[in-house]
């Protein structure tokens, strides 16, 4: 061997280059990601942000109203029926949502994957008994377990969280399911084996790389699920209990003034909108961009 | 030749059950009917036969994809167990039809071809670094594509990658399985050179499947031919392309297209109708298509008749038909 040639060496973009690329070419992830990332900040910054403490009740100034509307600058969004400031109740609720929404997707996400990929992977009695408890969680209408549930253990962040995470695994399960299916009938897992590769180490280090695209779509959408879950819960009352801030709580506790008042309830149905537009756009770009057919 | 085969199958079955509807019964699919194969040092043994009559399923159990329902499979004399998979993947390794399925796409060509040596734990990264810059050259391959992912590379540049990985733990024994079926014209002649080539050097013993006869007859030093799950004749190339006994082996021959329009579509009287391998025909699984078919041959199934260098299984070359079984 000489050495010329690596000194004339021609290298095209690696797959992550590519990626990196068509990630920023693509407008809809950008337009989520960037929604996403300023409400993360937010999130995590909402101490420094809040101009109140959320929880401070002011019954003399309940229900003023945003500057849009005429109210002051003191208040920007106002303040609720026991005279909260709406902003940094607004600001902390995205707190819960972005957490219910992320850990929930990560538990289904890790109970889906596991039951998909196994079912998938070794088919025949497996597949059969995973296909059964999907259609059996199928069966479950989400909003009735949580009621149970709430109704025998109590509400709360953790409980709403617990619910969901055991709840939505099942979109996870289908997809991965689907998805190894398609990937281990592929030449390239018989060959893994005939190498002598361990079981795990073809689904960790084989077909695992060639599906988490799905994957990462699939925790986009259910993160968007649960948090409009919680959202919804709260709003009938068994999910986050107040006086947390959420923003399904500050719907439920708007709706009896909104004829007088509709701000109290479209300002953080809005916020939620846009959240969870943000993740869908997400989850929607990242499937054109990480798609099979779009390399090369 | 040594005293032992270096791989040797020994009336190997392979049943498949199938299950037709939801509340059908279960039937048996015999994929492999008492094969027996012998494979010496350093001689290719082309494989042929329709799409269906088994090949595949042969080659997945020599690599220990699949086990045998009955007989066993011998390596240097040494019957297998399902256990040895790993060691026997030391010995036999396989290269697959269709090199755009055989490559993971999702990792890099230094990953997919040193694969198999971080699975046995040979040697360390730079060793193993060594041995990917001595396989990339040995099959023709510029060093910089290590890098470089299987999307970036053309059909015959990805068989070659699917040449290295088998080659890079130095195995005995390379099952091809129609390696070359997937690729250009113009680029398979260059894969089965080098595979030609690589044979000399390397001093490889291969099992070649394939259905393209000119292939075989190109490379191999033996053929067996198949036909529903069992051989039914094994003879040195040349006596096979010269004088085939076996009728299916004939009418195979006869099914070459060659490149003269002029010829037109070669009659091999063979009909459209492969048989249902759920219900095999009774007697010589053969005798429905057969052109000189005899009476008892729908009742007799045929036995092994030994030749001067392989065997045939026809009632033609049986000289006492009614002791076949």
């Amino acid at each position: 061997m000489t050495a010329i040639p690596d000194a004339f060496e021609i290298v095209g973009p690696t797959p992550a280059q590519q990626l990196r690329k068509r990630m920023f070419g693509h407008q809809g992830f950008l337009i989520g990601a960037v929604i996403l990332v300023v409400l993360v900040a937010i999130a995590l910054l909402a101490p420094v942000l809040a101009p109140h403490d959320p929880y401070a009740q002011s019954l003399g100034d309940r229900m003023l109203r945003p500057v849009f509307m005429g109210g002051t600058w003191d208040h920007p969004l106002g303040t609720d029926h026991l005279g909260r400031d709406y902003l940094s109740r607004l600001i902390y609720g995205a707190r819960v949502s972005l957490l219910i929404g992320a850990v929930a997707a990560v538990i289904s996400g890790v109970i889906g994957t596991a039951l998909g990929v196994a079912a998938g992977y070794f088919g025949g009695r497996v597949d059969t008994v995973v296909t059964f408890l999907i259609n059996v969680r199928l069966a479950m209408p989400v909003v009735l377990v949580a009621l149970a549930v709430v109704a025998i253990l109590g509400g709360s962040l953790s409980v709403v969280i617990g619910v969901l995470g055991l709840l939505l695994w099942d979109r996870f399960a289908v997809v991965m399911r689907a998805s190894t299916l398609q990937i281990r009938g592929r030449e390239f897992v018989a060959a893994a084996r005939a190498v002598g590769c361990s079981t795990p180490r073809i689904l960790l280090s084989e077909i695992m790389p060639n599906i988490v695209n799905n994957l990462i779509v699939v925790v986009t959408l259910e993160m968007a699920h649960a948090i409009l879950l919680e959202a919804a819960l709260s709003f009938l009352g068994v999910g986050v209990q107040p006086p947390t801030p959420s923003w399904g709580l500050m719907v439920s506790e708007g709706k009896n003034m909104m004829l007088f008042e509709p701000w109290l309830v479209l300002i953080p149905g809005a916020v939620l909108f846009v959240l969870v537009l943000a993740i869908n756009l997400m989850g929607d770009g990242l499937r054109d961009v990480t798609a099979p057919e779009n390399r090369n | 030749m040594s005293d032992h085969p270096v791989l040797e199958l020994r009336d190997v079955s392979k049943v498949y059950t199938i299950k037709q509807g939801l509340f059908g019964k279960p039937k048996p699919l015999r994929a492999l009917n008492d094969v027996s194969l012998k494979l010496a040092r350093g001689e290719v043994l082309g494989l042929v036969g329709e799409s269906g009559c088994g090949k595949s399923t042969l080659a997945k159990i020599l690599l220990g994809l699949e086990q045998p329902t009955t007989g066993q499979v011998l390596v240097d004399g040494q019957a297998l167990s399902g256990q040895d998979r790993i060691a026997l993947s030391r010995r036999i390794q396989p290269i697959f039809q269709d090199p755009y399925s055989s490559l993971n796409p999702r990792k890099s060509i230094e990953d997919i071809v040193t694969l198999p040596l971080r699975v046995h734990g040979i040697g360390d990264h730079a060793s193993r670094d060594r041995d990917l810059r001595r396989m990339l050259d040995i099959v023709g391959l510029p060093a910089r594509v290590a890098r470089s992912y299987p999307s970036q590379m053309s059909g015959g540049q990805r068989q070659r990658v699917a040449i290295a990985r088998a080659l890079i733990m130095k195995p005995e024994i390379v099952i091809c399985d129609e390696p070359t079926s997937a690729l250009d014209v113009s680029v398979q002649s260059q894969i089965l050179n080098l595979l030609a080539d690589l044979r000399e050097e390397l001093g490889l013993t291969y099992l070649f499947i394939s259905h393209n006869l000119a292939v075989v007859e190109h490379l191999a030093t033996r053929v067996a031919v198949m036909y529903l799950g069992r051989i039914v004749e094994e003879a040195d190339v040349a006596t096979l392309f010269e004088n085939a006994r076996h009728p299916y082996s004939t009418a195979l021959l006869q099914s070459v297209l060659t490149p003269d329009p002029g010829m037109g579509v070669p009659d091999t009287q063979l009909g459209a109708a492969y048989p249902n391998p759920i219900s095999p025909p009774s007697g010589c699984a053969f005798h429905p298509r057969c052109g000189r078919v005899m009476p008892h041959c729908a009742t007799i199934a045929p036995r092994p008749v030994p030749t001067s260098d392989g065997h045939v299984e026809c009632h033609l070359y049986d000289a006492e038909p009614a002791h076949a079984v």
